[in-house]
């Protein structure tokens, strides 16, 4: 039956219709939905681990013992698991083992836009390409049979363009794949200086094997029309091209590493001009034209940014789609009405601290009119960089500097850095903000919330707990909406000497909708306070009075705290 | 049916789920359809954006600037944002519900006046309604997405039945009928003028 799907979901039914019978991932967007789907499927066992170097071993171990298994993340998820991932390429597979990452060129919503397709060329590990979802589940099925083929690790790499839009998709029967036999091989699996090195023969041995097959594999494929322009293209910008410039010829490459250069050698030579269009880098160009292969590329295509017919016409055919420039109030995203990050935010730029941030919802309290964030830099680092803070300008400078991080972040990376801390003597106050969830990427579970991917009862993890275990020297908890009470914590853990935590409770305003009635105002004596919240249900009127917009204000009642003269009022319950 | 749609407004409004009805429309009548959504940060009721292409083939799953036929926009900012997509003589659906981005809320900006002359002025045809109005009549506020739906639905031609079966396929049991009377108020909405 053909069936709308996502390329994420066509994902899923790719590993689902392959046999596979373990995932691990960390969300991400945009991969977390391929994890989603496929917890859908009884036959599969899915979970979501901590981080996405977990996610890895989990996948490899269950490679290692003989299932079929699938690791996804977003692209610097790939980051967090390249540990593992080097050495797995040298171990190889024994079920076949495929790692879904996720690239965001345009960083709809990341913090980079790295090219993870050099990491198919470090690691020596292939990679596929695919241009819709159709292609998104028969690539994976493909991938699947590849990594049992040529023993190694295979990566399917997606855009955002392609992970998030649909197009119609086959489905098809599961191929129950039985269990590879276990056999003990520690010159395989057992990567120490002796076995490594007749791996790494091993290596490049299947590359280079791999390398001269891809150019008979037929999803690189050639397209003949036109011999005034050949184009050079994979992924979701085939699309694009073939929109663009629909009588150009294109070399069509379903994947991407190792390149099928003798294919390509070939195309050039049927075609007058040969240009490479690829988002980010110029991965295939470069290698292209170290294999002397003559081709233009990044000299017409920004390396920033997405790529669009638009963008592709204009530059292949200097047809220019005229755009007209309106100056019109921007609209960012920003914390929801009633987000309990909103609160301490408050506090924080009140307060004036220097706030080492992390990656989550809370990144928002960059924006203005909160503006409470110093630096982000990735997953966990609020910690670790709150005590290079104190470690280079000293305890004045940690008693104004917190780190902020969230629960589902703190678990992924942030406990390393906390323990760093407790070692090293640090002085610094991590505030935990705990909304019970894994908040940007969708409302993901995590180890804290007592739930699995599957929605299966889970132990919970006790963060507190955990804090004062490894040693924090005062730990407390405190409810995000008690402005008050996260003034005095904030305050006092500055100023104490140790490794404070403040875990600022309070559930994610979007996980239980039953709220209380909206906020009012009367009488109100225009002194703006409450519009340094930045909340999106209150409106400044001509007159400089403050409105609540009754269909978005959840009741929080924060806006009721910081009103000095008492207009705000909270809704009856 | 052929048509580019690009689907507008504030994250949180529903436009996901509308893209997804009209996928199910594109099902229904064995048309190839392309839908492309965003996720992640942006929902966080910032600008967003869904792209919906229905044709005998579709390639690339992006409404290009200048290649709209219609804009479906669930706020009115929104839809002068994107009015670029626009093709000459394209329709643009407008719901004249005001949000207040930031930029506002905080004083820094004034929301444009006379967005409604400005889209006339740039499309070939505005389609403007008061979907906040006509869902709190339904009695379900979330509901915006499907009346603008109905209206859209109405302007392209397709028989109420058609998109009534695809409200059916994409939205949950439990929801459709107070989504079915917002879908044929929207639908109707025209009449009613």
């Amino acid at each position: 039956m053909k069936k709308l799907m996502l390329g994420n979901e066509a994902i899923a039914r790719g590993a689902f219709e392959a046999g596979v019978r373990v995932v691990s991932a960390y969300p991400g967007t945009p991969s977390t939905e391929v994890s989603e789907c496929i917890a859908k499927y009884d036959e599969v066992y899915a979970e979501w681990a901590p981080n996405e170097k977990v996610a890895f071993e989990v996948a490899a171990g269950a490679s290692y013992a003989g299932a079929r298994s699938m690791v996804c993340m977003k692209h610097v998820g790939v980051n967090v698991a390249a540990d593992p991932m080097f050495t797995a390429a040298y171990t190889g597979v024994n079920g076949g083992l495929v790692i879904l990452a996720a690239d965001d060129p345009g960083m709809h919503s990341s913090q980079n836009e790295q090219d993870t397709r050099f990491y198919a060329r470090s690691a020596h590990i292939p990679m596929f390409e695919p241009a819709d979802s159709a292609e998104a589940k028969q690539f994976t099925k493909l991938a699947f049979a590849l990594s049992e083929e040529y023993d190694t690790p295979v990566f399917v790499r997606t855009t955002t363009r392609l992970a998030h839009s649909q197009s119609f998709v086959e489905e098809e029967e599961r191929e129950e794949v039985p269990l590879r036999p276990y056999v003990k091989d520690v010159s395989k699996y057992t990567m120490m200086p002796s076995s490594a090195i007749g791996r790494h023969v091993a290596v490049e041995a299947r590359e280079d094997r791999l390398a001269a097959d891809v150019n008979g594999f037929d999803i690189n494929r050639e397209e003949m029309r036109g011999t005034d322009l050949g184009i050079v293209c994979s992924g979701v910008v085939y699309q694009y091209v073939r929109e663009a410039v629909p009588d150009a010829s294109v070399l069509k490459l379903g994947m991407v590493y190792p390149l099928a250069i003798e294919k390509a050698r070939a195309f050039a030579g049927k075609v007058k001009r040969l240009v490479v269009v690829e988002e980010l880098e110029p991965f295939i160009e470069n290698q292209l034209k170290a294999h002397g292969v003559a081709c233009e590329g990044k000299s017409l295509f920004s390396k920033q940014g997405e790529l669009s017919v638009a963008v592709i016409r204009e530059k292949l055919t200097g047809v220019k789609t005229e755009v007209e420039k309106l100056d019109l109030p921007v609209r960012p995203p920003v914390m929801c009405a009633g987000c309990p990050h909103r609160g301490v935010f408050y506090i924080l730029g009140k307060l004036k601290l220097t706030v080492t941030a992390d990656i989550g919802c809370y990144t928002l309290g960059a924006q203005p009119p909160l503006a409470a964030v110093d630096t982000v830099l990735c997953m966990g680092a609020s910690v670790g960089m709150a005590h290079g803070f104190e470690k280079a300008r000293g305890r004045e400078q940690s008693k104004k500097t917190v780190a902020v991080i969230g629960d589902s972040t703190f678990i992924h990376s942030g406990i390393t850095g906390i323990v760093n801390a407790v070692y090293n003597k640090s002085n610094i106050t991590l505030i935990i903000l705990d909304n019970s969830t894994t908040g940007m990427t969708g409302h993901q579970q995590h180890p804290a919330t007592g739930l699995t991917l599957k929605q299966e009862p889970a132990k919970i993890l006790d963060i507190v707990a955990l804090c004062k275990t490894v040693g924090c020297d005062s730990v407390r908890v405190v409810d995000s909406y008690d402005l008050a009470e996260v003034e005095k914590a904030v305050k006092e853990e500055t100023e104490r000497d140790g490794v404070s935590v403040i875990v600022a409770k309070r559930p994610c305003a979007l996980l239980n909708r039953n709220y209380p009635p909206a906020c009012t105002v009367e009488d109100c004596r225009k002194c703006g306070m409450c519009f340094r919240l930045g909340c999106p249900a209150i409106e400044k009127q001509a007159d400089g009075s403050a409105k609540i917009n009754a269909s978005l204000c959840v009741g929080c009642g924060l806006c009721a705290k910081v009103c000095r003269f008492g207009a705000i009022k909270e809704g009856r319950k | 049916m052929k048509a580019n749609i690009l689907i507008v407004g504030v994250g949180g409004q529903g436009t996901l789920l509308a893209s997804r009805i009209l996928g199910a429309l594109a099902e229904i009548e064995g048309s190839d359809c392309k839908l492309s959504e965003v996720h992640g940060m942006s929902q966080r009721g910032g600008s967003v954006v869904t792209h919906v292409k229905i044709a005998p083939q579709v390639t690339s799953p992006i409404v290009g600037v200048g290649d709209a036929d219609v804009i479906l926009a669930f706020e009115e900012l929104e839809a002068l944002r994107y009015i670029n997509y626009l093709k000459k003589g394209g329709t643009v659906v407008v719901n004249t519900q005001r949000i207040l981005p930031m930029p506002v809320i905080t004083g820094a900006r004034k929301y444009p006046e006379d967005i409604l002359a400005s889209l006339e002025a740039r499309a070939g045809k505005v389609i403007a309604l008061d979907a906040l109005a006509v869902a709190e009549e339904v009695g379900e506020l979330r509901s915006v997405n499907v009346v603008m739906l109905g209206a859209l639905a109405a302007h392209l031609g397709v028989p109420f039945e058609r998109i009534d079966a695809a409200l059916k396929a994409a939205v949950k049991p439990k929801l459709y009928d107070i989504n079915r009377r917002a879908l044929e108020r929207g639908y109707n909405s025209r009449e009613e003028k």
